[in-house]
């Protein structure tokens, strides 16, 4: 494995290395075949190698999840890519109602190995419906699984876990990853050691100084916004000395504390950060969960950053003052600490 | 569509085994409404009557393993299948012996190669998939998938027969046009045709005006055949008549209007064809639903869970 290798690259071999692997998974969705590849390039080289279970389709969200949750229904392992995750609205019914229900409402367990990829998140100037991060809209849905891509994991685990798990999942991926290194040894961002809490194929990234003990911010992150949340945390420990973990999940619901509840009691104050817009959103699911667990260590109310309660706006110094920053994630940690 | 009274076509009789088949779905029905009026049934159901015909003369030419996907009117579809009214009694009264547990109902009913959900559209593009799956696999199946007349306002059913009639599915699409949605008539929920939609995607088209269970069949099974060896999607749409209410108690149609309906009824037809051996026939099924419904009322309610 290289060191130098993009997200998307690894994400690209992952999806390589799991059609390869079982003869019945299939990818289908708009624009997915070579020479293009898909409008970010995920999908390169899939058709050439695989060519009848690449599948490119009219612009039919629906149908696209409804193909998918036929072979699905049939004992296949179909990959459903929305070409904008903001797309995935069009897919809701057969989601929510086919692929998340047919799981269990038959009385008995019906595997349902399905995962859809959704390109999300802004800072690529795409404007309101091209830049939104949808997983709020997915949270609490009974066997619906939500994933997002980080810079961390090796896709290959992840997509086989979510494949082999025999309930509908949705990955989310942060388009502006795509192109961004991965990082897998050595430090991170010079300071930060990475290691992986928890078990299974989803386990949790931490970041943590080295040297230091127990931390006095602990902030949590999904994939998307684990650049931006180091960075604020290095610049907290470089120009304050104060010194924060960050934790980066794979799986974002159902959400699993476990593995937080402990380091999150020992420093008392956490943060965590998304890209959606306040309400009804993840964070407030996991700070829900923080408060059940940790209530009696919290030295402060649970943190949120989220985005601006705002569209999405195309211009770039516009778009700049409704997204999650590094610098308003460091300013809500040093109010934290505070 | 226009309802105009006419006389009760003149049907030719049937063997004992779709007799029995048209009358299993007629009198289950029935004691569904029965149930309903004595309180006896909590939620909702939609019945067929009026369309039994339909998948029972369906049900020989379509295989065990074709995929049938069915609707929130799935009554007859299922029964013209399995013949398990107890099966199915069991599951919309929620006692042992629910063919999914309980936890389906009336809507939503998932057996073998069999299943149905409450969705108007949705399962048009999972059929889609399905036979993908039959043809990528080369297995001589088809996926047949039952809409009303109402279904074509989704978008859905328009996705998938584009990509059914693209890439040369083996989709068979039965439109039951029983000229009414819930309560809305047809003429103020479709501007054009069935037909015409069906030939805006180039895929062919059938169209059933009899009751005559042979007839039907006779005029089906070639093209059905095509759906299943050559790949070529087909639209059959059924001019039928709801004769019941659109659940229990809502038929909010003009009374002429359902009596007519009730003249273009299949059962007076099947009757006038053989009458001493339909009432024999008719007997013995009304008898064995009695029973049916006594035996599943008596069961323990499941105890719910997912297995």
């Amino acid at each position: 494995m290289k060191r130098n290798e993009r997200v998307g690259e690894n994400l690209n071999r992952a999806l390589h290395d799991v059609m390869a692997a079982h003869d019945d998974t299939f990818l289908i969705g708009e624009d997915v075949l070579d020479p293009y590849g898909g409008a970010f390039n995920i999908t390169k080289g899939l058709s050439d190698r695989f060519g009848d279970r690449v599948l490119t389709t009219p612009i039919s969200e629906n149908a696209i999840l409804g193909i998918a949750n036929g072979l699905a229904l049939t004992g296949n392992k179909p990959i459903a890519e929305m070409m904008f995750g903001d797309f995935i609205t069009l897919a809701f019914d057969q989601i929510v109602n086919f692929s998340a229900k047919s799981v269990a409402m038959y009385g008995r367990q019906h595997p349902m190995h399905l995962v859809v990829r959704c390109p999300v998140g802004g800072r690529r100037g795409y404007g309101p419906t091209h830049s939104q991060s949808p997983q709020k809209h997915f949270l609490g849905v009974p066997d619906l699984h939500l994933f997002e891509l980080s810079p961390f994991h090796d896709n290959t685990a992840v997509l086989n876990g979510m494949i082999e798990l025999g309930k509908p999942s949705i990955f989310f991926e942060d388009k502006v990853l795509y192109t961004e290194r991965r990082h897998q040894e050595g430090l991170v961002a010079d300071l930060f050691t990475l290691e992986f809490v928890g078990e299974g194929p989803f386990p949790t990234a931490r970041l943590s100084i080295d040297g230091i003990g127990d931390p006095e911010l602990v902030l949590i992150a999904p994939g998307g916004l684990a650049g931006r949340a180091v960075e604020a945390a290095r610049e907290l420990f470089l120009s304050h000395e104060i010194a924060c973990a960050v934790y980066v999940p794979s799986a974002l619901y159902p959400f699993d504390v476990s593995v937080l509840a402990d380091p999150v009691a020992r420093a008392g104050r956490v943060c965590v950060v998304e890209d959606a817009p306040p309400g009804g959103s993840w964070g407030a699911e996991v700070a829900h969960q923080l408060y059940s667990h940790c209530w009696q260590s919290l030295r402060a109310p649970v943190r949120l950053v989220h985005s601006a309660d705002s569209v999405i706006p195309t211009a770039l110094h516009l778009e700049r003052d409704v997204v999650v920053s590094s610098r308003s994630v460091g300013s809500a940690l040093r109010e934290l600490v505070r | 569509m226009t309802i105009t009274a006419q006389a009760p076509p003149e049907l030719r009789a049937l063997d004992d085994e779709d007799l029995e088949s048209l009358l299993l779905v007629r009198h289950f029905e029935r004691k569904l409404l029965d149930l309903f009026a004595a309180g006896k049934l909590n939620g909702t159901t939609h019945t067929c009557l009026g369309q039994e015909y339909v998948p029972v003369s369906l049900n020989p030419l379509l295989a065990e393993d074709d995929f049938v996907f069915s609707n929130h009117r799935g009554h007859g579809h299922y029964l013209a299948r399995f013949a398990d009214p107890a099966g199915l009694l069991a599951e919309i009264t929620g006692r042992e012996g629910a063919v999914c547990g309980g936890v389906g109902g009336s809507q939503h009913i998932f057996r073998g190669s069999y299943l149905s959900t409450g969705i108007q559209g949705e399962s048009l593009p999972v059929a889609a998939g399905a036979a993908l799956h039959f043809k990528r696999n080369e297995l001589p199946l088809l996926a047949a998938v039952y809409i009303g007349d109402g279904t074509w306002g989704e978008g859905s059913v328009y996705e998938a027969l584009n990509i059914a009639q693209l890439w040369e599915l083996p989709l068979l699409v039965v439109v039951e046009n029983n000229g009414i949605s819930q309560t809305t008539p047809s003429a103020a929920n479709m501007a054009g045709t069935v037909r015409g939609r069906a030939e805006a995607f180039g895929v062919g088209y059938h169209r059933v005006t009899t009751h005559d269970i042979h007839r039907i069949r006779a005029e089906l099974a070639p093209e059905i055949e095509r759906v299943r060896h050559q790949h070529q999607p087909l639209v059959v749409e059924f001019e039928t008549v709801r004769l019941g209410p659109h659940s229990k108690g809502d038929d909010t149609r003009p009374a002429e209007v359902v009596e007519r309906a009730r003249q273009r009824d299949w059962y007076g037809g099947y009757r006038a064809a053989d009458p001493e051996r339909f009432d024999r026939h008719d007997h013995k099924v009304r008898e064995l639903i009695d029973l049916v419904a006594a035996d599943v009322l008596e069961r323990p309610l499941v105890s719910g869970g997912v297995a």
